[in-house]
């Protein structure tokens, strides 16, 4: 574990140095490349005068709620999909359709239903989200062996029980990585509403990444850029990478050797 | 109701299935009953309906004509009164062995938290694996899951169980190791044990009754009553002779339902 922990951190080592001889070599102008460490004075700047955590929890605000409420609503949609067939074959359709459009193309829908409040905000999160929790939801329980429930039924298990202690539990890697997905989706759709919707009640990680490209500042574009990828890491390893090898472990699905 | 009532009865049950626009007679006229007690064996090959009955009994499928009793009243539904042990472990990977002990365990409210961990306990003890009860699924053999399998089925202590080929995936090493496992049990606790397989000679080794299906339809041919000493050998030559006699009779009907099919 220490062991990949160091090659990584060397390997991030790497790419700076790698960055910064470039920047040296001047084969590009300074204003399209900066160097590591103008991005690291800006950075340090926007951090010391707050403006970069409160960017964070605007941006954070916004996800949190979106996609919670994309879970929220994707959950019981998820299991009415899979299991009564009328709802599989309506809402199961636009929930397929709708997974594969691009996210950032609720935006012009949202700027002309909402205009520019965090109502849009919200519902392009939503609408970023939702639909692929309901289909991995669908899918994960569809997937649930009938011997399972079949057992669980001769134990005397029904209707809600079975629900919680079978189905559940059954489909919880299907229903975990559609949760993934579905952040991912919600945090990609987050970001292209931030920076085309300007809004003032709020101002999030997308909006200085605008305003880092009006401003012509590279530094800041980069800067933020590096922000937004730290921050969909630490989701990544943090929430779902400890849920992740959990299942596997349990389930005896784990291919890694660690 | 008389003194001798059976556990479990069959009255004149017909299962239909639907296969291609054809009705296929799953089962034809069933008649069993089976006493407290009893170990009985329902053999035959595959398509005879054995495994059809089985469900029945334990109330996951329902019967097109004709009464399935337990102790006298309808199977309506499954639950505990009847567990079954699939061919399939069916174990659930998200619990530890323990929990999946403990899962019928929870559905019985009269018994305290305590009470449930104890009766576990005795059972996993019984199978041997007492050691492994905060194992997970995939940690263990087939021969392990299987057992873990069984414990689950005997802790709710139900009226009857009910096997359905659960040793046929097993290599047959471990399949004599739980053939032996199987009857110490049954000679502890005496449980009414209804058992499908397609091996007669696990069918002779194992039941008081081997009771003989033929398919298409699927019907009863004939009972054997196995008056062998127990524990029994697999490899005996006891054995041997009545599984013979078994399989003969088995080949016979065999024979007389290709002629009438072609």
């Amino acid at each position: 574990m220490i062991r990949r922990t160091v090659i990584s951190i060397c390997f991030f080592v790497f790419l700076i140095l790698l960055w910064e001889i470039l920047y040296l070599l001047e084969l590009w102008s300074p204003v399209l490349l900066p160097s590591p460490i103008d991005v690291g004075i800006y950075l340090y700047g926007v951090i010391e005068n707050q403006t970069l955590l409160s960017a964070v929890v605007v941006t954070l605000k916004r996800i949190v709620l979106g996609y919670g409420c994309g879970l929220l609503l994707g959950l019981p949609l998820g299991l009415l999909c899979s299991r009564l067939n009328f709802f599989r074959d309506t809402l199961g359709l636009i929930a397929l359709g709708l997974q594969t459009l691009p996210s950032v193309c609720w935006v012009p829908l949202a700027l002309l239903w909402f205009g520019q409040t965090e109502s849009a905000m919200f519902f392009i999160v939503i609408m970023g989200s939702l639909w692929s929790v309901i289909i991995a939801i669908n899918t994960g329980v569809r997937q649930v062996p009938p011997i399972y429930v079949k057992a669980a039924r001769t134990m005397g298990s029904k209707r809600l029980h079975t629900w919680v202690y079978v189905f559940f539990p059954a489909a919880l890697p299907f229903i975990v990585s559609g949760m993934k997905q579905g952040w991912a989706f919600a945090w990609r759709s987050l970001m292209a509403a931030e920076i085309y919707v300007t809004i003032l009640t709020g101002f999030g990680l997308g909006h200085l990444l605008h305003y880092g490209r009006e401003l012509n500042a590279m530094e800041q574009v980069i800067g933020i850029m590096g922000v937004i990828l730290i921050i969909g890491l630490l989701v990544d390893k943090l929430c779902f990478s400890p849920i992740e090898t959990l299942l596997h472990s349990r389930w005896g699905t784990n291919l890694t050797n660690e | 109701m008389t003194l001798h009532q059976p556990k479990l009865s069959a009255k004149n049950v017909f299962k239909f299935f639907e296969m291609q626009g054809h009705r296929i007679v799953a089962l034809q006229a069933i008649d069993l009953d089976i006493h407290s007690g009893e170990f009985v064996c329902l053999v035959g090959p595959s398509g005879c309906g054995k495994s059809t009955l089985l469900n029945l009994m334990a109330g996951l499928i329902k019967a097109d004509k004709g009464q399935l009793l337990l102790d006298g009243s309808p199977i309506e539904e499954p639950g505990s009164h009847c567990l079954v042990m699939f061919q399939e472990h069916a174990l659930f990977p998200w619990l530890s062995v323990l929990g999946n002990v403990l899962f019928g365990l929870k559905l019985k409210p009269h018994l305290t938290a305590k009470e449930r961990l104890e009766v576990a306990r005795y059972y996993l003890n019984l199978v041997g694996l007492s050691r492994f009860e905060k194992a997970y699924t995939h940690e263990l053999s087939g021969g392990m899951r299987q057992r873990v399998a069984l414990a689950r089925a005997l802790a709710p202590n139900p009226k009857v169980l009910l096997m359905d080929e659960p040793f046929a995936s097993l290599d047959a090493l471990t399949r004599e190791q739980l053939y032996g496992d199987l009857q110490r049990i049954w000679l502890q606790h005496k449980k009414t044990i209804v058992f499908v397989t397609h091996n007669v000679r696990e069918a002779v080794c194992l039941g008081d009754r081997v009771v003989l299906f033929s398919p298409h339809p699927g019907q009863i041919r004939n009972t054997y009553d196995i008056d062998l000493p127990r524990p029994r050998d697999i490899n005996s030559v006891n054995l041997a002779v009545h599984s013979a006699q078994v399989t003969d009779a088995l080949k016979g009907y065999l024979a007389k339902t290709e002629e009438c099919t072609v």
